[in-house]
């Protein structure tokens, strides 16, 4: 069932079907809103209607008299549950203004969805009902909701800080380098750039469900989430329980795409109830309230500026931005403009660098990462902005680019940043992305259409992407300030049976590890993949990891599976060479069976081993019993996948509408363990650029009301809206892992926004057009070309 | 108030608030989870079942509107010897899921737009999908497999 492909020997870069699927398409799989408990009470969390506001009062009367309540609760009533803040997991200066957030908002609220109350009752609709019976009393404070505004500090989210500004952080290694580069250049580029916020919308709502174990004492914690393993630290502090005695879960998890990367209040209160009622607690979130509630992705004003010779080739990149932290700082909120910050330049050699970004609170949703994190933001400022050198040397995009792409001989490359880039062939990449769109021929088509005054535009984008991922090295991540480390860890262990266990610390949601980890174990092991069972997401049965995110999973997870399998095959082949009485160097090992060299009658299967390692009635002196071998692994850098991004677009003057009539890209993420699932990354990623480009945005009020938080309002696109996508490859190994791989979960959302919209400015360049706001809507792309017909 | 419905071949007979929804009476009372909520406000598509041979989000249907009906869920699909329907397994074969939780509500969208189909090509599966959304897959995989099945299934893709 597992194998489509036949095949000789490795399973690597194989086609291998998933092994999750069966149980998700019979409908076996078991989401966090399936669990049952006996005694279970649900919770309804009541949330400010107002973007700032101060509680005059609550009355919680009637709701507390409603059918099916057993409690109601508000800030004051749970204060002694907590023994800190919700955590902030990365404060990236010193001085960087952090104020305590609490699972329920005590005397002001901050945004729209902020916690103000909660019910529990035996129903979730019970709780519902009652919830709309209770009376907050608001005194409505004018609200910060312009990011820029919030700079002018004339309003205040948090009082008692006297300003907007959480932080400012800064990376500028010469800056009289800068300076001089812009005073001798021939071109700059100045650009202004806008990240609306954004809804990740899993297709999955959050859920969380709390249990006291029966023996008492105990608790386990099942959730939506993407980090189990963070969770359960973070919980225990907040809530004083020692680690030892919580246990967290997450079920089958249906996406996350960084919204599922975080500590909730909805966490923490169910946690505390179980604790107080000692009864199994349930909160299931219903999407509108999600769209409040979750944190929302991007949120920047982006300042860039490029200094360029006279052939347009680069001399220095600068760039200031406000990143909106939203109304306070949620797991890594401050730390997403950082994973960007020493991206600005994109593939392009240049010698001076800087970089600004101001992180301002507003009263709106706290934002966080969201697929790509920062990432998709500095990758987007910089295509733009060499679309817009090319317009100013009056040369073709494809051509600027050629000029200044880093070269294969610059590899290991250090960047003006101070990244070292592991590796790559970035003008072969781009080489063969153009030839197989036929870049030329569409030129002159484009070039023809404009000759007949046609009104369908047709436009040619180009995004050329690196990034960092495998987040990450621990000492890199000290350095930036970052509270926790980036190994993974892995335990190999085979059974007496010869079945093997692989315990992994990653937390997948969708990406395939079990098929994916299976097979990195096959391969070395050369045993049959079902035999194969890969454990994770519960923090009793894989005790260490940091989870999955930031396209990490393979290059550091993978990674960590791969040299514990190792590990576990050495001390096999040792027990091997004992019982076979001949040394280690005399043994072959091939398809699960050791053989002594020139005596092929004498073999040893390792499932004869495992075996032996289990009775230990014959081991060599000082070995311990059982074959399992367990690792904790760092990576000595980040990866840095890239790949050449390209859209052909169709721009109806008439009614400002975008028809995207191609998608191709050619990427390079290393080597790839199974190509169907790096493409399937792919596509999921590049649509998901696509929706900021086009379709999504999450839009606010003047008075901080977020206007469309349900999907019959937010525009998660359809397949109606997408075409098929043509992908292919080229694969430069990463030096930084033994398994030559670079990561794939982020890369189709980093590079495809300005795909589009380069695109769709170069439509309508002809006419004057030379930028449009994301998301390009019909209206917004028809009011552009009117404001230049003026 | 009382409501009787066959899911899945087995009767079920319920007591029910008259605002119960179909979709909860579905998870809730017959205890069947593969059907899942996705959003609020009938955009999303996962709950999709057959009620009757035809495709309907369960969200928008009371669980007293569905007295008497004929329920296929997600759990229903398969061989009662568990050999996959030709739309699960296209789906597995062409790696039309990532986390899974819009594919019931999507394979049930394709069973039943194979059904109604006599020819199908990339542009229609594309259009008739448009109810049920995906956040994963960025639909290449799901197109093709809904071709493929149909192919199998003797419908002209």
């Amino acid at each position: 069932m597992t194998q489509v492909v036949e095949h000789d020997g490795s399973v690597i870069g194989k086609k291998v079907l998933r092994r999750e699927d069966p149980a998700l398409l019979s409908g076996e799989s078991k989401f966090v809103a399936d669990l049952e408990a006996t005694g279970v009470l649900h919770i309804f969390v009541l949330r400010s209607s107002m973007a700032y506001a101060r509680i005059r009062s609550i009355n919680i009367a009637s709701a507390k008299e409603a059918k099916g309540v057993v409690a109601v609760y508000t800030a004051g009533d749970l204060e002694s549950e907590w023994a800190g803040p919700m955590p902030c997991a990365w404060p990236v200066t010193a001085d960087m203004k952090n104020p305590p957030h609490y699972p329920l908002a005590k005397d002001t609220v901050r945004y729209v969805g902020d916690a103000v109350a909660v019910v529990v009752a035996h129903s979730a609709e019970e709780a519902a009902d009652a919830a709309a019976l209770i009376e907050v009393d608001y005194e409505e404070l004018q609200a910060v909701v312009d990011l820029e505004g919030a700079l002018t500090g004339e309003n205040i989210v948090h009082e008692s800080l006297g300003t907007n500004v959480s932080y400012v952080w800064e990376l500028n290694p010469n800056p009289s380098g800068l300076e001089e580069a812009f005073a001798k250049a021939k071109h700059v580029v100045s650009e202004r750039y806008i990240q609306q916020r954004l809804i990740p919308a899993a297709m999955e709502p959050r859920g969380v469900l709390a249990v006291p174990s029966p023996m008492g004492g105990d608790y386990t914690l099942y959730s939506a989430t993407q980090v189990p393993h963070i969770l359960k630290v973070m919980a225990a502090l907040t809530l004083g329980i020692s680690e030892t005695k919580l246990r967290v879960i997450a079920p089958s998890v249906g996406g996350g795409f960084g919204s599922k990367l975080n500590v909730y209040a909805e966490e923490l209160i169910c946690l505390a109830l179980s604790r107080k009622h000692r009864l199994p607690v349930k909160w299931v979130e219903e999407r509108s309230e999600g769209g409040q509630a979750t944190i929302q992705g991007r949120g920047q004003v982006q300042y860039i500026e490029l200094a360029a010779d006279e052939e347009g080739k680069l001399l220095g990149v600068r760039v200031n931005l406000v990143a909106d932290m939203g109304a306070y700082l949620q797991l890594v909120t401050p730390g997403v403009p950082l994973l960007g910050a020493f991206l600005y330049h994109g593939v392009y050699h240049v010698n001076n660098y800087g970089f600004k970004a101001t992180g301002v609170f507003t009263n709106k949703t706290p934002t966080d990462a969201y697929r790509g994190a920062g990432r998709p933001e500095a990758t987007y400022a910089i295509e733009r902005a060499m679309d817009a050198l090319a317009r100013k040397v009056g040369v073709d995009p494809a051509e600027i680019r050629r000029r200044n792409l880093i070269q294969p001989e610059q590899f290991p490359y250090n960047s003006p940043a101070g990244l070292v880039f592991d590796s790559g062939d970035y003008p072969k990449n781009f080489k063969v992305a153009l030839e197989k769109l036929g870049y030329s021929k569409l030129r002159e088509e484009q070039t023809q259409r404009r000759s007949e005054n046609s009104t369908k535009h047709l436009g040619i984008g180009i995004s050329f992407f690196v990034e960092m991922c495998g987040l990450a090295p621990s000492r890199v991540l000290a350095s930036l300030n970052y509270a926790a480390g980036g190994w993974e860890a892995a335990t190999v262990r085979i059974l007496p049976t010869s079945k093997i266990e692989v315990v992994t610390g990653t937390s997948p949601h969708g990406q395939g590890h079990e098929t994916s980890w299976a097979m990195i174990v096959a391969d070395k092991l050369g045993v049959p993949i079902d035999d194969i069972e890969v454990l994770h997401s519960d923090t009793s049965i894989a005790p260490h990891g940091m989870d999955t995110y930031g396209s990490r999973s393979l290059s550091v997870g993978g990674t960590a599976v791969h040299l514990a399998t190792e590990r576990v095959l050495d001390k096999a082949r040792k027990l091997a060479a004992h019982q076979l009485e001949v040394s280690e160097e005399d043994l072959d090992y091939s398809s699960g069976v050791f053989s002594v060299k020139g005596a092929p009658e004498k073999v040893m299967p390792l499932a004869g081993v495992a075996f032996e390692a289990f009775t230990a009635h014959n081991l060599p002196d000082g070995m311990e019993p059982n074959l399992e071998a367990s690792i904790s692994w760092d990576p000595p850098n980040f990866t840095f996948p890239y790949g050449t991004h390209l859209a052909v677009v169709e721009v109806d003057s008439e009614t400002g509408k975008v028809e995207l009539v191609r998608y191709l890209s050619v990427d390079d993420c290393g080597n790839q363990i199974n190509p169907m699932i790096v493409e399937g990354q792919l596509h999921g990623g590049i649509v998901q650029g696509i929706a900021q480009a086009l379709y999504e945005e999450a839009v606010y009020d003047d008075s901080g009301n977020l206007l469309n938080p349900s999907l019959a309002d937010y525009l998660v696109p359809s397949a109606a809206e997408m075409p098929s996508f043509e992908l292919s490859q080229t694969v430069t190994p990463s030096p930084t892992n033994p398994l030559g791989v670079k990561g794939i979960g982020e890369a189709g959302t980093i590079a495809s926004t300005p795909a589009i919209i380069n695109a769709v400015v170069d439509a309508l360049s002809h006419l004057g057009v030379t930028n449009i706001e994301m998301p390009a809507s019909p209206e917004r792309v028809w009011r552009a070309i009117q404001n230049v017909k003026g | 108030m009382k409501v009787s419905m066959k899911i899945n071949g087995v009767d079920y007979e319920k007591d029910v608030e008259p605002r119960r929804l179909l979709v909860h009476f579905i998870r809730e009372d017959a205890g069947l989870t593969g059907t899942n909520v996705g959003c609020d406000t009938s955009s999303c598509g996962a709950c999709t079942i057959l009620m009757n041979g035809e495709s309907v989000k369960s969200c928008t249907v009371l669980a007293v509107q569905a007295e008497g009906a004929e329920i296929l869920t997600i759990e229903g699909l398969a061989e009662p010897d568990g050999t996959m329907h030709p739309v699960q397994r296209a789906f597995q074969e062409c790696h039309g899921l990532q986390c899974g939780y819009c594919t019931p509500g999507m394979v049930m969208a394709a069973v039943s737009l194979i059904k109604e189909e006599s020819s199908l090509d990339e542009q229609k599966v594309r259009n008739a999908l448009e109810g049920n959304l995906c956040r994963c897959t960025g639909y290449h995989n799901i197109v093709k497999a809904v071709l493929q099945a149909a192919d199998e299934m003797g419908v002209k893709a």
